[in-house]
């Protein structure tokens, strides 16, 4: 177990960090690495105090205890049995406005991307909503968001116990300040710098009096991670795992 | 309990969407009736407008493609892994056709409200999303129980046709599920409902109690066809994988109008690899894998 760390182990690592303490994490489509954070979440778990995470992975046969079809996450969310869940977006502002659906004008625009999904429902309603982008560039994190798919939290006096907790991209990891209503860097990925941030990001943000180099997994979490976090995330996203089984340092035995 | 004689070819089954028709269908986990699309393909069915429980894949992108589609309602298209889909994204840029962008959860509710015979279904969440912008069937309503309490209205999505995949079928008529409990909600909600099956049993499945649970009575079924490996090139559960060399070719040659029109030959010849475009002929092509 003596590899380095990989870029994709620190971010799942990362997000375990941001999933501490939470009783149920539900992971979308098309999301491997919140997906292993969330299952070694679980597998860190187990055995605590407060019980194990229940983690429901859409998309997994295994992992996923739903029975009464795609409606039973929303319902779940609504009625506050959803702690924490994950969006990303073609592009994400300051103020964390969302887009899912394309770019410079709509419905015929630039680039136009799937879709809103759940989003516009779930942000308002998941306490610890997750922001995850790997992509750190200035396209991605714009001054304004060209379409609102979901609607960062604003005085509206509208129902919200959901929004915005942290957001984790590829170069590093920002806070959301609730009342300020602002990302405040707290941590820098090795091999980063809060120069490069700044300069791939298109919104303002705070800085933390401290920003720190963000903490590589532990030993712990490193040996669930490669063994079995990758095993379960694998049955619902083979290629992804087939990929990072190829980083891992060849085994004593095959 | 009498005999119901629904089960029909795959044509005939296909041949019971009318053009025009607003056509709801399931998302991949769910269970997409592929063979019965390449039929409604096949007919040239036009003007559809579909509506996709949340989501969709290549159903959605095939009949758009194909030219089947006038309306598209969804909270999002897309082939997962194997990239965006083209001829989705090809309609939008031309405005070919009329995309209603949705959220999941207010197509379950528009269901829903269908299902109970209701006007609306209200939903939390949403205000704030320029969604509601363009949705004149969404309107911000007091909660009439609440002060200064914001609600989203979702009117009712009353589809004329569903359509999907299953398990199982019994000769009475009856559609085993097992836990893709959504496509209940689709049959409850539409007028009438098409089904394919991988397998028909003898037996009524109402009559086992292991199974009736997870089972859509005849009432809301209008025909079944059995079509063993009926999502292919999709996967089907532990039943088979998807098949991912067809979905990768599709995504390279769908990328153009002539290499979609390539795969649809294809296609409609049978279950063969995709052969890529390589500045042969199209009726060459079709020749070749038929």
């Amino acid at each position: 177990m003596s590899a380095a760390v990989t870029p994709t182990e620190l971010l799942i690592g990362s997000i375990a960090r941001l999933l501490a303490g939470v009783r149920h994490v539900a992971v979308g489509a098309s999301s491997p690495i919140p997906g292993a954070a969330a299952l070694l979440t679980r597998a860190l778990s187990e055995g605590s105090a407060a019980g194990a995470t229940r983690v429901s992975v859409l998309g997994s046969r295994r992992h996923n205890a739903f029975t009464n079809g795609g409606v039973e996450l929303f319902d779940l969310a609504a009625q506050g049995r959803i702690d924490a869940f994950f969006l990303g977006g073609g592009q994400i502002d300051g103020d964390a406005n969302i887009n899912l659906v394309g770019t410079d004008g709509y419905p015929q625009g630039g680039v136009r991307w799937p879709g809103s999904f759940g989003s516009a429902y779930l942000y308002h309603l998941v306490p610890r909503v997750i922001l995850f982008r790997e992509e750190h560039t200035r396209r991605v994190f714009v001054p304004r968001v060209d379409f609102i798919s979901a609607a960062g939290p604003r005085d509206d006096r509208v129902y919200r116990p959901g929004g915005p907790h942290a957001m984790l991209t590829g170069l590093c990891l920002f806070d959301f300040d609730k009342l300020r209503r602002r990302f405040v860097l707290l941590s820098v990925h090795p091999g980063h710098s809060l120069e490069e941030v700044r300069d791939q990001t298109g919104f303002d943000f705070d800085v933390a009096e401290q920003v720190t180099q963000t903490a590589a997994p532990d030993a712990t979490a490193l040996v669930l991670m490669r063994g079995r976090v990758l095993n379960e995330i694998g049955e619902t996203y083979p290629n992804f795992a087939q990929l990072w089984r190829a980083t891992l340092p060849v085994p004593a035995t095959a | 309990m009498s005999v119901v004689n629904n089960l029909v070819d795959i044509r005939a089954l296909a041949a019971l969407v009318p053009d025009g028709a607003k056509l709801v269908v399931a998302k991949d986990e769910s269970g997409v009736a592929m063979a019965a699309t390449r039929e409604l393909v096949r007919r040239g069915v036009r003007n559809l407008h579909l509506v996709t429980v949340p989501v969709s894949g290549l159903q959605a992108d095939v009949l758009i493609g194909a030219g089947c589609v006038a309306t598209v309602e969804s909270s999002g298209i897309t082939l997962s892994e194997f990239g965006t889909g083209p001829c989705f994204t090809r309609a939008i840029k031309a405005g070919s056709i009329r995309m209603k962008d949705a959220t999941c959860p207010a197509i379950y509710a528009g269901l829903q409200a269908a299902q109970k015979g209701l006007p609306f279904m209200p939903l939390r969440g949403i205000i704030g999303s320029d969604l509601l912008k363009h949705r004149d069937d969404w309107r911000v309503i007091d909660n009439p129980f609440g002060t200064d309490d914001k609600i989203v209205a979702i009117a009712a999505i009353g589809p004329d046709v569903a359509l999907f995949h299953a398990p199982l079928a019994d000769r009475f008529g009856n559609v085993f599920i097992g836990r893709q409990r959504e496509l209940m909600l689709l049959a409850h909600a539409s007028r009438k409902t098409l089904v394919t099956v991988e397998q028909v049993v003898e037996g009524n499945l109402l009559d086992d109690d292991a199974r009736s649970g997870a089972t859509i009575p005849a009432l809301y079924i209008e025909a079944i066809a059995h079509a063993p490996k009926g999502m292919w090139p999709l996967g089907y559960g532990d039943a088979y994988p998807i098949d991912a060399a067809w979905m990768r070719a599709y995504v390279q040659m769908a990328r153009t109008a002539e290499g979609f029109e390539s795969v649809v030959a294809q296609w409609l010849a049978g279950d063969g690899a995709l052969k890529p475009l390589v500045g042969a002929g199209l009726g060459e092509l079709a020749g070749a894998a038929a």
